[in-house]
């Protein structure tokens, strides 16, 4: 079978002013259409920019990503992007933030009526269609999180790429929006990238996981399938041993890694490692002019 | 849903008047009401006392109960020039119909009446050329903010100028605006005095800064996660700006909209009073030059009307604020 998603060795640098900084090498994944991928690793480890590169807001500088048979080169919703803080518009409500993509990816495919229709759906699949005319700064971290994947989704995304998605939420919460996540996901077959850094969810969310090496130059590590069935249910598997064992598998890599951190033989500075993290581009901010 | 809200300094007297915590309401009340008179009562005497100690060559500087006293004048002198106003044209209504009934086909020709303008006449100029001059300053500076805040090199460009620019004082444009409006605007019919458009353009370029800078800080600060969603949704430029830029920007730019009608009612008045333009400067600059002893008093009284129509203008800037301003619900 052909993957749906293909990224051939895949390497990234950096032009910082204090040198090149090489944060990806060779990275080689396939991807099958209807899988769920974990990305896992320490922080520093280039998750975000191979998540980048797959949306295609970074350009690789060596290799590339192949999404059902084109080259990615530029950003667009048939990549949908979760953004790690919610990223929605503040001004506009949350069915306004469904609609502006709505509108965008739909403009000519759809209707007014089909519209509202398309948006009220993807709302009530993260069951926040009750707040639509909330605005962000009105619902909690959760509930933006809900909104968030609910306009990724309604861009009907080829893959669907979550970078950290409930990495800001308390624990309960984050329990909840996973099993939203997984009912939609085993409803509709999406495809899933996500960058985690909790093992738990890995392991209870994914079809596979893989384990980046520590920076600079990280790469994958190995890749481990979750071959456990589906639905799956979280108190259920806590007393299951396999499910215990790929926990540990995964938990074990991450703390191989923290002991030889600097494999590379590089005196790896924290701070370098820390850097380029997933935005190298964004200017400093200004402080306001006078007001 | 919450109840009818009260608009904020009614609320304590409501709830006082229901018997609610009346304690504190009585101390709201103090805070909201009796500081601020006590503030404007010591005004009210230190500048009585001070007065009756400045003897000026045009007399004694006047104190309040002048000032009050003049206001009044200027308040009847508006009206007797109305009702004259008034006279002129109905004389003139008369005097057409009677040659009319002699001589059916005549076309009658109307004049306007032609009186010195009041002191209330002063203030609709200004108001009338500060506004022009803030909402020309406002469409120059808002799309020249948003293109400097998306382009670095036009930032680069452009900022050097705006920093020399900036400071400059209107007095020091005022002689150069004078003379190339007067070079330029040169139509047979002009639709507006030429007067008005140097008061108009001095005031442009003296109140384009704050607005021009804010703008330009507020669209640069968008933040990478929404122009992220930008390029993810592959917005085109023009929607981009409109959708995510604008609103992006709408906090700070208003906050320069204010700054920026603050100091354009403050240049208008100034050039005014230089370039002999119709409004409030002019009234202040002829009184002066009158010198009669009711001079001082009524300077003062247009003293105190800047103040207020300057307060009245910020506020209603702080409403408009308050309605567009996401970032204040």
């Amino acid at each position: 079978m052909k993957p749906l998603l293909e990224l051939s060795s895949v390497g990234m640098h950096f032009e910082t002013p204090g040198g090149i900084f090489d944060a990806l090498r060779d990275v080689n994944l396939r991807i099958n259409e209807g899988e769920f991928v974990s990305l896992i690793g320490h922080s520093g480890c280039g998750k975000s920019t191979v998540l980048n590169i797959v949306a295609g807001l970074l350009q690789a500088t060596r290799g590339g990503a192949i999404l059902a048979g084109r080259e990615v080169t530029a950003p667009g919703p048939e990549r949908a992007v979760v953004f790690q803080n919610h990223s929605l518009l503040p001004w506009l409500s949350v069915w306004d933030n469904v609609a502006l993509a709505v509108q965008e990816v739909f403009r000519r495919r759809m209707n007014r009526a089909e519209m509202r229709d398309w948006i009220a759906h993807n709302l009530e699949l993260v069951q926040m269609l009750h707040a639509r005319d909330k605005r962000p700064g009105e619902i909690s971290g959760g509930m933006k999180q809900r909104v968030g994947i609910a306009r990724a989704l309604a861009m009907q995304p080829r893959v669907l790429l979550m970078d950290e998605p409930f990495g800001a939420l308390d624990a309960l919460t984050r329990a909840r929006l996973q099993d939203t996540l997984m009912q939609i996901q085993t409803a509709q077959g999406n495809t899933v990238i996500m960058i985690t850094h909790d093992v738990d969810e890995a392991v209870l969310l994914s079809d596979r996981i893989v384990m980046m090496t520590n920076g600079p130059s990280a790469t994958i590590g190995e890749i481990l399938p979750i071959d456990l069935p589906r639905p799956r249910d979280r108190l259920m598997l806590a007393d299951n041993a396999h499910y215990n064992r790929l926990r540990h598998r995964v938990l074990r890599f991450l703390h191989e890694r923290d002991d030889d951190g600097d494999v590379a033989g590089v005196a790896a500075s924290v701070t370098a490692l820390q850097t380029p993290a997933s935005s190298p581009a964004s200017p400093p901010k200004k402080s306001a002019a006078s007001a | 849903m919450t109840t009818l809200t009260l608009p904020q300094w009614l609320q304590p007297w409501v709830r006082l008047a229901r018997g609610e915590a009346p304690q504190a309401q009585i101390r709201l009340l103090l805070l909201q009401w009796a500081a601020p008179i006590v503030g404007i009562l010591v005004l009210l005497a230190v500048w009585q006392l001070g007065a009756s100690r400045i003897n000026t060559s045009l007399g004694q500087f006047p104190g309040p109960v002048q000032v009050y006293e003049q206001a009044g004048n200027l308040l009847a002198e508006h009206r007797a020039e109305r009702e004259r106003s008034r006279a002129f044209m109905l004389r003139q209504e008369e005097r057409i119909a009677a040659r009319l009934a002699q001589q059916p086909d005549w076309e009658p020709v109307r004049r306007s009446y032609t009186g010195a303008p009041t002191f209330f006449d002063q203030i609709r100029t200004s108001l009338v050329t500060v506004l022009a001059g803030f909402l020309l300053a406002s469409l120059i500076a808002i799309p020249l903010g948003i293109v400097m805040g998306l382009s670095r090199v036009l930032e680069n460009a452009l900022n050097p100028v705006v920093q020399l620019l900036k400071p400059v004082s209107p007095l020091a444009w005022l002689p150069l605006v004078t003379l190339v409006v007067a070079a330029l605007y040169t139509t047979e019919d002009p639709a507006f005095s030429r007067s008005f458009v140097v008061s108009m353009v001095t005031v442009m370029l003296c109140s384009l800064w704050p607005t021009l800078i804010n703008t330009a800080v507020g669209v640069k600060t968008v933040s990478d996660d929404l122009n992220n969603v930008s390029r993810v949704l592959r917005l085109k430029w023009l929607t981009h700006v409109r959708r995510i830029v604008l609103p992006s920007a709408i906090p700070m730019m208003f906050a320069g909209l204010r700054v920026s009608l603050g100091i354009a009612w403050m240049v208008l008045i100034a050039a005014e009073m230089l370039a002999q333009n119709p409004g409030l400067g002019k009234f202040v600059w002829d009184e002066f030059q009158n010198g009669s002893s009711q001079s001082l008093s009524r300077i003062m009284v247009a003293v105190l009307v800047i103040g207020a129509i300057g307060f009245a203008l910020d506020r209603i800037m702080v409403l408009i604020q308050r309605r567009v301003d996401w970032k204040q619900d």
